[in-house]
C-alpha cells in the first residue's frame, strides 16, 4: 500500500500529509512533483493544501493545468483513490474532478480555528470507518472555502448522498451555526457519484493526535487505509 | 530623489539629498581618493543610512551582553544562532517594518514578514514560526488618555478611523504572507496607545531550525567563486525603501512615499526557500545573502566584506522586470524575494538547475574577486568602484548627544485615586477586561494560519509563551520544544526607560517560563523617536542598559535584532519601545504548560518572588498600570520597581514546576493584574470558573490590578500541594494558597473578606471575548 502526495509549487501541506501518512499511520508514501506524469504505482493520491502556483487567477485553476494532473484524471477515472484537502479540495472542484465551486468567506477574511464536521457518509472510502452521525473537531484554514454550486448541482449531490461531511456545531445540532465561511448546505466536504473521488475544506492531516487538541482526523486516513486493503483482499 | 543616469555630477548638495552630510561626504572622498559618481553616492548613502549602519546605535549596543555558551551566533550575521541540543540549532530574530507599514499597511506588513523569513532561511534554517509584535493608535475613544498626559493627537474620529484601517491593513498583510508561504503565526502581542497613531510598529521575529553543521554564512570566499543572482527580477519598486522610509521622520508629505515601498509576493518566497535549502543540500554552496534593505548593494557589499575579498558584478545580467534601469536603480532597488549567493566554482551548474526546477531565475552576475575591491560594471563598463570594507565597515559612528528630558511636573494630584473600601469594582473590571489592549485578539489570530506544519502546541493566547514542537529532535517518543514569546510596554519605557525595557526581558522570559520553558536566548527590535534629538537618545542609552541588566541577570544573551529610529510624525516621538523576544527550551514538549484551568477542585495558587513591599509608593507605581489609564485616563508616576533576581527565582521555580509535572495550568500577572489573569484563566478552560479569597494589606484595586511582577498563578491537583510548596521553597518563593478550580462558571475573588469581584463567567467573558470584533467590524 503506497500512498503519493502531490507537491504543486506554492504547496505548504504537503509535508503535513506526508507525516501524518508515514509517521503516524506508518505506511508507505511519496512525494510527487507536479511536472511529473508518473503516479509511481501510488495506490491512493492526496492532493494538499497550500497556494498552489499562489493561487493567482483562482484558487487551484492554474494547477489543474499542471502536467501531473492528466495523471491524476486518468487515475481517477479508472478508480483510483484521490484526496483534495483545503487548496487540493479547490484544484479537483476547478479539474471537474468534482462539482461546484470555492468563493470567498462570506466574512471575506481568512479562518484558522478548529470547527466541527458531522459525517453524513460511510459508504465511501474515505469515511468507512467513521460513525455516521459522528462529530469530528479539525482545523480549516482558508480564504477562500465557500462552496458554491447551483440547485440542480446540490439536488444531486443530496440525492445521491455526496456530501461526505457538514459544518455543525459541537454537538451535532446546529448546522447553520457551525458554519464558518458560508458554504451552501454547510458543505464542508464531498465524493464524486463514484465515490473514489473526495475533497474537503478543513484539515485532517493537522488532527492526528490529541497532542494538536485533536485526533479526529484519524478516523479519515483509517478509512482510507482499510479500503485499500479491503481493495487488495478482493483482488487477490 | 533623483534616480539619474551615472552622467549627472554629484555635489553636496546632492549628497544632501540623499540623507549624506557634509562630513559623510568627506569621507567618501577620502575612502574613494576621488569624487563618487552618482551610482557610487547611492551606494553609500543606503550602506551609510540609520537603518542598514546603526551608525547612532553601535556605540550603545555594543553593552549589550552577546556570549553564552549556547550562542553559537550572535549579532552581526542574518540571524542569531542558539545551541538546542541533539545537534540542532535555532535561528531567530526579530525586525521592524515600521514606515512602510505606516504608508501601505497591506504591503508593509507582507514585507515586514518576508524580510524576516529571508533571513532565517539565508542560514539554511527552515522557519517554523511567526510572532508579530503590533502597536497601533488608539481604535476607540474607551479609555482615553487624559490631554494631561499625552502629547500626542487627540483621538478624533478622522484618526480612529484611520488606527482602524491600518490595523486592518497590517493584519491582512502578515496573515497573507505566511498563511501563503506556509508557516504558522503562532504569537506575538497587540497594544495600542495614542502615539503610535501615525507611527504604528510592525515588529516580526521568525524561528528556524537547522541541522549545527548545516548553518550558512554571509561570507564571500573562494577567489574565482561565481556569484549568483536567485528568486525575483528587479524592478523599480523600494528604490530607497527600507533605508530612506526608516531613516528619517515623516512629514505630511511622507503618504507621497508610497511608491518607495515594496510589494511582496509569498509565493515566489515559499518557492525560494524550497529551492534555497534544496541548493544547500548540494554542497555547491558556499555563501548566501539576502537582499533585503538596499537590495544588490548590501548583499554584494556585505558579503565581500565579512569575507576580507572583493567582488566584481555586471549589472547586464541582473534578470530585470523593466527597461532602462540606470545601475543607480538597479543598485538600489529593494524589490523582494531575491538572494546573492556564492558557488563553488565549476558547480554552478548543480545549483543552477536546482532554482530551474523550482521556476525560479538564477543567473551568474559576477565573482569572487582578491584584493578587497567591489567592481560594479554595466555592459563591461564600470558603473562603481568601492573599497568594499571601508564601506561596508569604517561607515561614520556616532557617539550622539544625551540629554535626560526635562521632569514632567508631576505631583500627587495626578496620581490614581483609588476607590474607597468597600466599592463595588465589577463595572471597572468589565471596562478593563474589554480595553482593546487586554481583550482577547481571537479576532486577529483567526486570520493567521496558526497550525500549519502541525507543530504548534499552543498557539495565540493558549499559553504565555507560543510553543512549537521539533519533529527532528524526537527520541523514543519524547520531542523537544521551543517557546517564544514577545513584550515591550512603551508606557512604561516613557515613564522610565530604562525600568521599562527590564520589564520587557523579564515579562518575555517570565512568560516563557510560564509555558515552562527554559529561557535561553533573547532577540530586540528598538523602536525609538529620532535619534538627533537628545532625549530620544538618553531614552535609547537607558533601555540599552536596561536590556543589558536584565539579559545578564536572566541569562538570555541577545543574539540579534534591529533599531528602528525616527519613529515620529510630525515632530513627535512615539513612546520608547524596546521589543524582546526570549526563546526557550522545553526537553520534553509533552509538559508544556497552558493558561487554562483543567479541572474542578485543584487549588489556585499566587507565586510571589519578590519582596511585597516595593519601596515605591502605590499610588504612583499603580499609576502606570493599564487600568489607572484605562478607568482614570492617567498615565503617570512610575512602572512598578524591578527586582531581577526575584524573576530569576520565580523562572526558575516555574521551570522546575513544569518539569516535574505537578502543575496543571500556569498564567503570568501581567496587564490588568491577578483579576486578569484569573479571568484569563477561566475563559480559556471552557466551563470552569474560580473562587478565591486573600488579604492585602492595600487597596481593593492595587490588590486586584496592580501590574507587579516576579507574580504568576499556577493550579494544581490536591495531592500535589505538599510538593508544590516544597519547590516553592526551594527556590525562595512565596506561595500562597488563594482558593480553587469551580465547576460554577463564575469568578468571585474576595478580598478581607469582601467580595469585590462576584460575576457570572459569561458576563465578563463577552466584554473580553467579543469587544475587539465588535470595535473592528462593521456589519
Amino acid at each position: 500500500m503506497k500512498f503519493g502526495v502531490v507537491v504543486f509549487p506554492g504547496s505548504n501541506c504537503d509535508h503535513d500529509a506526508f507525516y501524518a501518512i508515514g509517521n503516524i499511520l506508518h505506511k508507505q508514501v511519496e512525494f510527487i512533483w507536479h511536472q511529473s506524469q508518473d503516479l509511481a504505482n501510488c495506490d491512493a493520491i492526496i492532493l494538499p493544501g497550500g497556494f498552489s502556483y499562489g493561487d493567482y487567477l483562482r484558487t487551484g485553476a492554474i494547477a489543474r493545468f499542471s502536467p501531473v494532473m492528466k495523471s491524476v484524471e486518468k487515475f481517477a477515472k479508472s478508480g483510483g483513490m484521490v484526496l483534495g484537502i483545503c487548496n487540493g479540495f479547490q484544484t479537483l472542484c476547478e479539474a471537474g474532478l468534482l462539482p461546484g465551486a470555492m468563493m470567498r468567506n462570506s466574512g471575506l477574511r481568512f479562518i484558522c480555528r478548529h470547527v466541527n464536521i458531522r459525517v453524513e457518509q460511510t459508504d465511501t472510502p474515505f469515511t468507512n470507518a467513521a460513525r455516521k452521525g459522528q462529530v469530528l473537531k479539525v482545523p480549516i484554514a482558508h480564504s477562500d472555502g465557500n462552496y458554491t454550486a447551483d440547485e440542480a448541482t446540490l439536488a444531486e449531490l443530496e440525492k445521491d448522498h455526496q456530501i461526505l461531511f457538514r459544518y455543525t456545531t459541537p454537538d451535532g445540532s446546529d448546522d447553520t451555526a457551525g458554519n464558518p465561511n458560508g458554504s451552501m448546505h454547510n458543505i464542508a466536504g464531498i465524493c464524486n457519484r463514484e465515490r473514489n473521488v473526495a475533497g474537503l475544506m478543513p484539515h485532517p492531516e493537522r488532527a492526528m493526535e490529541s497532542a494538536l487538541d485533536s485526533a479526529d482526523g484519524l478516523v479519515i486516513f483509517k478509512s482510507m487505509v482499510e479500503a485499500l486493503v479491503g481493495a487488495a483482499k478482493a483482488t487477490a | 530623489m533623483a534616480t539619474a543616469a551615472t552622467e549627472i555630477k554629484v555635489t553636496p548638495e546632492i549628497a544632501a539629498e540623499h540623507g549624506v552630510t557634509a562630513e559623510e561626504y568627506a569621507r567618501i572622498q577620502k575612502i574613494l581618493g576621488r569624487d563618487p559618481n552618482i551610482t557610487e553616492l547611492g551606494i553609500f548613502s543606503v550602506m551609510w543610512s540609520e537603518h542598514c549602519s546603526y551608525k547612532s546605535s553601535k556605540v550603545h549596543l555594543k553593552r549589550l551582553p552577546t556570549r553564552g555558551k549556547l550562542v553559537v551566533q550572535g549579532p552581526g550575521e542574518n540571524a542569531g544562532v542558539v545551541d538546542i541540543g541533539d545537534g540542532l540549532v535555532a535561528a531567530f530574530k526579530i525586525e521592524s517594518h515600521n514606515h512602510p507599514s505606516y504608508v501601505e499597511p497591506f504591503q508593509g506588513a507582507t514585507t515586514g514578514v518576508g524580510g524576516i523569513l529571508r533571513d532565517i532561511f539565508t542560514m539554511g534554517a527552515r522557519p517554523i514560526a511567526v510572532l508579530d509584535s503590533l502597536r497601533f493608535g488608539s481604535i476607540t475613544t474607551e479609555g482615553d488618555v487624559d490631554a494631561r498626559f499625552t502629547n500626542a493627537t487627540k483621538t478624533d474620529p478622522v484618526t480612529i478611523a484611520a488606527n482602524r484601517r491600518i490595523l486592518d491593513g497590517v493584519i491582512r498583510g502578515v496573515g497573507h504572507y505566511g498563511n501563503c508561504f506556509g508557516v504558522p503565526t503562532v504569537g506575538g502581542e497587540v497594544g495600542f496607545e495614542p502615539c503610535y497613531s501615525q507611527n504604528p510598529l510592525v515588529n516580526a521575529l521568525a524561528l528556524g531550525i537547522a541541522r549545527k553543521e548545516e548553518i550558512f554564512l554571509a561570507k564571500a570566499k573562494g577567489i574565482g567563486n561565481p556569484v549568483i543572482y536567485v528568486g525575483a527580477k528587479t524592478g523599480r519598486d523600494g528604490i530607497h525603501g527600507a533605508s530612506l522610509l526608516a531613516s528619517a521622520e515623516f512629514t505630511e508629505e511622507s503618504q507621497q512615499k508610497r511608491p518607495n515601498v515594496q510589494v511582496g509576493d509569498p509565493f515566489v518566497e515559499k518557492l525560494l526557500l524550497e529551492a534555497c535549502l534544496e541548493a544547500m543540500r548540494t554542497g555547491a554552496v558556499v555563501a548566501i545573502q539576502d537582499m533585503g534593505a538596499a537590495g544588490l548593494t548590501c548583499s554584494t557589499m556585505e558579503m565581500a566584506s565579512r569575507g576580507g575579498t572583493g567582488i566584481e558584478i555586471d549589472l547586464a545580467k541582473v534578470p530585470q522586470r523593466e527597461t532602462g534601469m540606470t545601475p543607480y536603480e538597479i543598485m538600489l532597488s529593494e524589490s523582494q524575494e531575491r538572494m546573492l549567493l556564492v558557488a563553488e566554482k565549476g558547480r554552478e551548474r548543480e545549483v543552477l538547475d536546482v532554482f530551474k526546477k523550482w521556476g525560479l531565475d538564477a543567473v551568474v552576475v559576477g565573482t569572487v574577486t582578491a584584493g578587497g575591491l567591489a567592481v560594479v560594471k554595466n555592459h563591461g563598463a564600470v558603473a562603481a568602484q568601492i573599497p568594499a570594507h571601508p564601506l561596508a565597515e569604517e561607515g561614520p559612528v556616532y557617539n550622539r548627544p544625551l540629554a535626560a528630558p526635562a521632569s514632567r511636573a508631576e505631583s500627587e494630584k495626578d496620581w490614581f485615586r483609588f476607590a474607597p473600601e468597600g466599592s463595588n469594582l465589577a463595572e471597572n473590571f468589565k471596562k478593563l477586561l474589554a480595553s482593546p489592549t487586554i481583550a482577547s485578539k481571537r479576532w486577529i489570530t483567526e486570520q493567521y494560519d496558526t497550525s500549519v506544519r502541525t507543530n504548534t502546541l499552543a498557539g495565540p493566547g493558549a499559553s504565555d509563551a507560543a510553543i512549537v514542537r521539533i519533529k527532528e529532535s524526537e527520541k523514543n517518543g519524547v520531542m523537544r520544544g521551543l517557546a517564544l514569546a514577545t513584550d515591550g510596554n512603551g508606557r512604561w519605557c516613557q515613564l522610565n526607560p530604562r525600568v521599562g525595557a527590564m520589564h520587557a526581558v523579564a515579562e518575555a522570559a517570565r512568560n516563557v517560563a510560564t509555558s515552562g520553558a527554559r529561557p535561553i536566548a533573547a532577540t530586540n527590535c528598538l523602536n525609538f523617536g529620532s535619534p538627533e534629538k537628545p532625549e530620544v537618545m538618553w531614552q535609547f542609552s537607558q533601555a540599552i542598559d536596561g536590556i543589558g541588566e536584565a539579559c545578564t541577570a536572566l541569562g538570555t544573551p541577545i543574539t540579534g535584532g534591529n533599531v528602528s529610529f525616527y519613529n515620529e510624525t510630525l515632530g513627535k516621538s512615539i513612546y520608547p519601545t524596546p521589543v524582546i523576544g526570549i526563546l526557550g527550551i522545553l526537553d520534553d514538549a509533552s509538559k508544556a504548560l497552558k493558561v487554562a484551568f483543567r479541572n474542578a477542585g485543584d487549588i489556585i495558587i499566587l507565586l510571589d518572588a519578590a519582596d511585597s513591599s516595593s519601596g515605591l509608593d502605590t499610588r504612583r507605581e499603580f499609576s502606570s498600570s493599564e487600568y489607572s489609564k484605562t478607568i482614570g485616563g492617567i498615565v503617570a508616576g512610575e512602572p512598578p520597581a524591578i527586582d531581577l533576581a526575584a524573576e530569576k527565582r520565580l523562572i526558575d521555580c516555574l521551570v522546575a514546576l513544569a518539569a516535574a509535572g505537578s502543575v496543571q495550568s500556569a498564567h503570568d500577572i501581567s496587564d490588568g493584574g491577578l483579576a486578569v489573569t484569573l479571568a484569563e484563566s477561566c475563559f480559556a478552560a471552557n466551563g470552569l470558573g474560580a473562587s478565591v479569597a486573600f488579604n492585602e494589606n492595600s487597596s481593593a484595586e492595587y490588590a486586584l490590578f496592580s501590574e507587579r511582577g516576579a507574580r504568576a498563578i499556577v493550579s494544581i491537583s490536591p495531592t500535589n500541594l505538599a510538593a508544590v510548596l516544597a519547590t516553592a521553597r526551594q527556590y525562595n518563593v512565596n506561595a500562597i494558597e488563594l482558593g480553587n478550580v469551580t465547576r460554577e462558571a463564575a469568578l468571585r475573588i474576595e478580598l478581607k473578606g469582601h467580595a469585590a469581584i462576584d460575576s457570572p463567567l459569561d458576563v465578563v467573558r463577552d466584554a473580553w471575548a467579543n469587544s475587539l470584533e465588535r470595535t473592528l467590524v462593521t456589519r
